[in-house]
């Protein structure tokens, strides 16, 4: 009799079939993201929606449309904090900056914005060093939803500490308080902060080139990409890139081994932002 | 204790990580050939010293780990702050921006449910001293993986209600003192 496999690599092709499934009908390409993670969230999901198995969650969000933004909800999910890692925007302030503000307009662009933390950080920055109204923020993502929360620009105010010290370790010349009105255990940024943003649907898997970008910041999005899918992303930053353009990456994230790294030079090394090189 | 060799160890720590942590990684020899892969829980916002601390008194390599890093034996992987660590099936290591899980960011049950999934019955998971209940369900995905489980002894722990909780959700796992850990390493 010929042996049964054991149940994890059953586990393993459901996973592998439900992203062909996702590609094939809606064009959401998972298929080359780091796999534990997704793992992870898809039994997540699978648990938190009540189905038995991958196969039945497969069949209903091939069958029913509805199912897709919320499977998406946990395929997408990415926990940021305004001004996350404050080092890294005090050297975009104060070494990146400079070089912006010889340009008479700036593009920005703000790849994987989730849910907006990261834009928010980087309008109120640009605000303070009076780049802002020289600026167009492009915010993208893959997740509509994402989207909408980053053009809501609601957050939590159990968040509001966390964002503030940040910002203030950033080197903040104003008070976040400046930037939002606080109700009933909520924060709402803004709009004026959205003045100068574009929220728009960008796939950094299977989308082509942005635009010429004086800034690309693309913080915590490559680590979810296993390497190939990296290499792309990162060839795509250095085509949307003006010549002497920046990339700024996350912290743990880095150009060492992509194929593109020849085409960059470090700008702040310990913080991840490259420049791109001159032709 | 494990059938066929041992491929990789994942060991959890948290309150009293760096006392425990110092007695087993120094201990063991260059030789020592195995990966080992180490989620301690630390603050978010501050650069992490636990590697370079422990490198400085240990024959075997400690490194922060970086993503898509490939695993190498004899070396000794730490989680990055504000981080979760997980091992890919192709025995590489990733870095995740998820939610927190019971509060942590890295989490002991995030790297542990990865290895075991990417080692399975190659696997031996070890639960140190710490205060909260991170650690436990990650050893059960262990154990139903094959793999072996050890949890420090609570009593001897500097905080004990880990290495408890991890007890009270894999009954099957050796318990043992960090002397009884380290020679128990020496043979695998």
């Amino acid at each position: 009799m010929k042996e049964i496999p054991a149940p994890e690599k059953i586990e393993d092709i459901e996973i592998r079939l439900l992203l062909e499934a996702l590609y094939v009908r809606y064009h959401y390409d998972f298929r080359n993201y780091a796999m534990a993670s997704i793992k992870r969230r898809l039994r997540q999901a699978r648990e938190q929606l009540g189905f038995a198995t991958i196969s039945a969650l497969q069949e209903s969000v091939l069958h029913d449309t509805q199912m897709l933004p919320r499977l998406l909800g946990y395929l997408t999910i990415q926990v940021s904090e305004m001004f996350r890692d404050p080092s890294y925007f005090q050297a975009i302030r104060e070494q990146v900056v400079p070089h912006l503000r010889t340009y008479p307009s700036l593009k920005i662009w703000i790849a994987g914005c989730s849910g907006g933390e990261e834009l928010y950080s980087l309008v109120i920055l640009f605000r303070e060093e009076g780049l802002e109204s020289r600026t167009i923020f492009y915010a993208t993502d893959i997740s509509q939803e994402a989207l909408r929360t980053a053009e809501a620009g609601v957050y939590t105010l159990d968040r509001i500490q966390l964002f503030t010290e940040n910002h203030r370790k950033s080197g903040g010349k104003s008070s976040l308080s400046d930037y939002y009105n606080a109700a009933y255990g909520r924060a709402s940024f803004d709009k004026t902060l959205r003045q100068n943003v574009v929220f728009s649907d960008h796939s950094l898997v299977t989308d082509a080139v942005f635009g010429e970008m004086h800034l690309v910041s693309c913080r915590n999005v490559l680590i979810y990409f296993d390497r190939p899918l990296q290499d792309r992303a990162i060839g795509l930053f250095k085509h949307s890139l003006a010549r002497k353009g920046f990339l700024g990456l996350g912290a743990k994230e880095s150009l060492r081994f992509s194929a593109h790294s020849g085409s960059f030079k470090d700008f702040v090394r310990e913080e991840k932002i490259y420049q791109r090189a001159g032709e | 204790m494990t059938e066929g060799r041992a491929q990789a160890i994942v060991i959890g720590a948290s309150a009293g990580a760096l006392e425990a942590l110092s007695v087993v990684l120094p201990a063991l020899p260059a030789t020592f050939d195995l990966p080992i892969i180490v989620v301690v829980h630390i603050p978010p916002d501050k650069r992490s010293f636990l590697a370079e601390l422990l490198q400085a008194k240990s024959k075997i390599r400690v490194l922060e780990a970086d993503d898509k890093e490939p695993i190498c034996g004899g070396t000794a992987y730490f989680a990055p702050p504000n981080y979760h660590l997980l091992v890919e099936a192709n025995k590489s290591l990733s870095l995740s921006s998820e939610e927190a899980v019971l509060f942590s960011r890295p989490s002991i049950d995030v790297l542990f449910e990865s290895a075991a999934d990417a080692y399975g019955a190659g696997l031996i998971a070890i639960v140190l001293t710490g205060a909260n209940q991170d650690g436990a369900s990650g050893l059960r995905a262990v154990v139903n993986a094959g793999g072996t489980a050890i949890v420090q002894t609570p009593k001897a722990a500097f905080a004990s209600a880990m290495p408890e909780a991890a007890i009270t959700m894999c009954p099957t796992a050796h318990i043992m003192s960090l002397d009884a850990i380290l020679s128990f390493l020496h043979e695998v």
